[in-house]
């Protein structure tokens, strides 16, 4: 899959720029690279703004996001590229070998406001070390005559009140010089950032952050659960039902230019249509009045996921694209957390439905029913219920609350073809922590999941946050193989 | 359209690298699930311990190629025990979900910026790790005929290649026809029955993981030293799915079902996108429905399709006999 699917217009701007120079942007883990010209644009000092931290999706999903947020990054690129096509003919006239490059920046608060004497060390290949300070104007700069990797580490201390790096393990710049000759700027990205904050409203902000996402992973777990319940089928197409319904949030609101309280509405009845009544009625009844055994439907939802992803990319292609109402709306302080209204608002109709569909569960007869089938579907057949008419209602209530979930993405982050992918490993975890099949173990399971990937980037790098939930998931089956609330006799 | 190329490409894909990687991976995976009955679907994670393992200690330690393929086979070893030891006495459900996770696990360090030092992040290895082996090519020019094409350096690799595939295939055939490999069906069959005869089944199933395991990556060898670079988003969690498509279309607990299962799923694919490909380009099919772009879209769709149809169809794939393994068998 060729990166290029995955950019905004604005980036395939770049890209064709680059092309014009002959050379290919890459994204990578923590920067642009433009290989071979020796340059590493290091974005994190223009995209890094204070919504990215709530983005769940994965590490280059947020540098996506971030990307349309500030447009400025994207200026900020074209000059560095503009820069670097009249350097290389510099270069060439030059004759390199002994040019030396020249590594230089300026350090800026978030509003462009110089910082003076700030202490930034240097070190690079074969000993090369420099102290140097950034002048009144806050600008610094240093020669280099070799090649190499240096590595450009600011004196935090120096900073003054209020200040610091909006992330602080970007303390230290790495400048790779493949050519010398050609001048590499680095930033270093200050603001009044996380960094400022202090332990407890971090952790209050993730905490946050971290309830929201579970409740997400739990909307979706829920149906999963009662469809694995009920049916005992594996779907890893589920994740492709939030997909659906983040896509169909983004055509009703986007494209039939529907406002977006009325495009949720009819997101929501639209998906629990399709990913639930029509899905349960022409793919998995059939095969299970076909008698197709548990592990081959398992496939067979993996098919299906496979299918549905790509058939998304087809008709959506490879961007995340924001709803075009509130799309950039301002966050709510409250006491130490930031949130914005639209995350509040959603998140709170995501708690209604789940209560409203565990009152379902407790409290009405389709809903003991349910419990019964899973318990023991023979049994529940004999005793007068159709079970037939109890799946295809867990399947449309599981449906719509999943679309649900895509919705929330949606409204908050956006949405991409890859969304349901990225969630579907989390609500596996989620529902395997809680226990296989029980509906409360799910929420238990999603909220668990959601508050630790969240806080775990406390102590762990943000982009290894899922790693850590899924090693979690691996302890907890060592510890309690059933999961928190799961009964034993349903591990086998 | 250029139906010489067309012929040219398939024949070549259907004999070539990839055909041979994914075989590889599915005779793994036969192992585990057609023989044991293991829904293992982390195969992919052993396909990138493989292939990390022949590139790392190569390019970042200066440790000779043949011993990098020692330790890619102890980091094997390693892996399907850490798999193993918390999951074998679980359902076979949990245990699909925890290696789906633990191959996630491996992808997301391997392309994680903290380990960008020894494992280059996303942008993966690239470099001469491989040079020890193709030193060894006896091919100064490659093969160039109107059915089949490959350059110096794939014909070297797509022969050695089937070797090391007709070599595993081999000793399969004889372990399955072993009392070790009766138990091992015995098992997938039915564990209790096999644990009242006094079997350490757990033991069985760990041992089964393991040699799948490390079959599985050696076809990260292949994958790593045909590319000479190893990029991590390479073993997401479609790899897997696709070397169980391979295993499913040749007909799960059969020796040779992989290598027909990997033919005839490389040819299917680049035939359907050669098709595509000059359908479009020669303006045959639309633009508005199908650009250039799109064609690598349309063949995943396609074989999500196939993979659920063969499933619903015909689970015992092509050479599959349905009361060896029918595939129905309620977990």
């Amino acid at each position: 899959m060729h990166l290029k699917n995955y950019l905004p217009d604005s980036c395939r701007k770049i890209d064709q720029l680059a092309k014009v120079i002959g050379y290919r942007v890459r994204l990578s883990q923590s920067e642009w690279i433009v290989p071979r010209i020796g340059i590493n644009l290091n974005l994190e000092s223009v995209v890094s703004t204070k919504n990215s931290q709530f983005v769940e999706g994965s590490k280059s999903r947020n540098r996506r996001l971030a990307f349309r947020k500030s447009s400025s990054s994207v200026i900020f690129l074209l000059l560095s590229l503009s820069s670097i096509f009249f350097s290389i003919s510099n270069a060439s006239n030059a004759n390199a070998a002994e040019t030396a490059t020249k590594l230089y920046g300026t350090v800026s608060d978030k509003d462009g406001v110089a910082i003076p004497n700030v202490g930034i060390a240097v070190t690079g290949p074969e000993g090369f070390t420099k102290d140097l300070t950034t002048d009144s104007q806050g600008n610094w700069e240093v020669e280099i005559l070799t090649k190499g990797t240096f590595n450009l580490t600011i004196n935090q201390d120096d900073l003054p009140d209020g200040q610091s790096l909006t992330d602080p393990t970007k303390s230290t710049i790495r400048a790779n010089v493949f050519m010398l000759g050609v001048d590499l700027k680095i930033l270093f990205p200050i603001g009044p950032g996380v960094a400022a904050a202090s332990l407890l409203e971090r952790s209050a902000q993730l905490a946050v952050d971290g309830l929201i996402l579970g409740l997400v992973i739990g909307l979706a777990a829920l149906g999963l659960n009662l469809i694995f319940g009920t049916t005992g089928l594996t779907n890893f197409a589920h994740g492709e039902i939030l997909t659906l319904g983040g896509l169909l949030t983004y055509y009703l609101s986007a494209i039939v230019k529907l406002p977006v309280v009325i495009a949720v509405p009819i997101a929501i009845l639209l998906g629990a249509f399709i990913s639930g009544f029509l899905q349960d009625r022409y793919l998995w009844k059939p095969l299970r009045k076909r008698g197709t055994g548990l592990i081959a439907m398992l496939v067979v939802s993996i098919g299906l996921a496979i299918f549905l992803r790509y058939f998304f990319l087809f008709l959506f292609g490879g961007d995340t694209r924001q709803l075009p109402q509130y799309a950039g709306q301002a966050g709510l302080e409250l006491g130490i957390v930031s949130i914005t209204p639209k995350s509040i608002l959603t998140t709170s109709i995501g708690i209604v439905f789940i209560v409203l569909a565990t009152l379902w569960l407790l409290r009405t007869r389709m809903g003991k029913a349910s419990r019964a089938v899973s318990d023991n579907p023979a049994l529940a057949s004999a005793s007068g219920i159709d079970v037939q008419k109890v799946i295809r209602a867990v399947w449309v209530l599981g449906a719509g609350l999943a679309t649900y979930a895509g919705v929330i993405v949606t409204v908050n982050q956006g949405v991409s073809f890859l969304m349901g992918q990225d969630m579907l490993l989390l609500i596996f975890a989620a529902v395997t922590l809680g226990g296989l099949g029980t509906a409360n173990g799910a929420l238990v399971g999603s909220l668990i999941i959601g508050l630790f990937v969240q806080l775990s980037t406390l102590f762990i790098p943000t982009e290894l946050k899922y790693v850590g939930a899924l090693i979690i998931l691996i302890i907890i089956l060592i510890v309690r193989p059933q999961g928190i609330l799961g009964k034993k006799e349903r591990i086998g | 359209m250029d139906f010489l190329f067309i012929t040219q490409q398939t024949l070549s894909a259907t004999i070539g690298v990839n055909t041979i990687i994914f075989a590889l991976a599915a005779i793994g995976l036969n192992m585990h699930f057609g023989y044991t009955g293991l829904l293992n679907f982390g195969q992919a994670g052993f396909l990138a311990i493989g292939a990390y393992s022949v590139a790392v200690p190569v390019i970042s330690f200066g440790i000779p190629l043949w011993i990098a393929f020692l330790i890619g086979i102890f980091n094997s070893i390693i892996f399907a025990l850490l798999l193993g030891i918390p999951t074998l006495r679980l359902r076979a459900d949990y245990l699909a979900i925890v290696t789906i996770a633990a191959a996630e696990i491996v992808r997301q360090i391997a392309r994680s910026a903290t380990f960008n030092e020894f494992l280059g992040g996303s942008d993966g290895i690239t470099g001469k790790f491989g040079k020890d082996f193709f030193a060894l090519n006896p091919f100064k020019s490659g093969l160039d005929t109107p059915i089949l094409r490959f350059n110096a350096n794939d014909l070297w690799v797509v022969i050695t290649g089937w070797t090391l595939v007709a070599v595993i295939t081999f000793v399969m055939w004889i372990m399955v026809n072993s009392p070790w490999g009766r138990l091992m069906r015995a098992i997938r069959e039915d564990e209790d029955a096999v644990r009242s005869l006094g079997k350490n089944v757990y033991l069985y199933k760990m041992q089964s993981l393991i040699i799948g395991g490390v079959i599985g990556s050696t076809g990260g060898f292949v994958y790593a030293l045909s590319r000479q670079s190893v990029q991590p988003d390479n073993y997401g969690t479609a790899l897997t799915f696709f070397a169980y498509t391979v295993l499913i279309l040749g007909g799960a607990a059969r020796v040779f079902s992989p290598i027909v299962g990997a033919m005839i799923f490389w040819f299917l694919i680049v035939f359907i996108e050669q098709i595509l490909r000059q359908g479009v380009t020669n303006d045959l099919i639309p633009d508005w429905l199908i650009g250039v772009n799109q064609v690598g879209q349309i063949r995943f769709m396609l074989m999500g399709l196939g993979l659920m149809a063969l499933m619903i169809f015909r689970p015992q794939g092509i050479f599959g006999d349905k009361k060896e393994l029918a595939l129905d068998a309620k977990a």
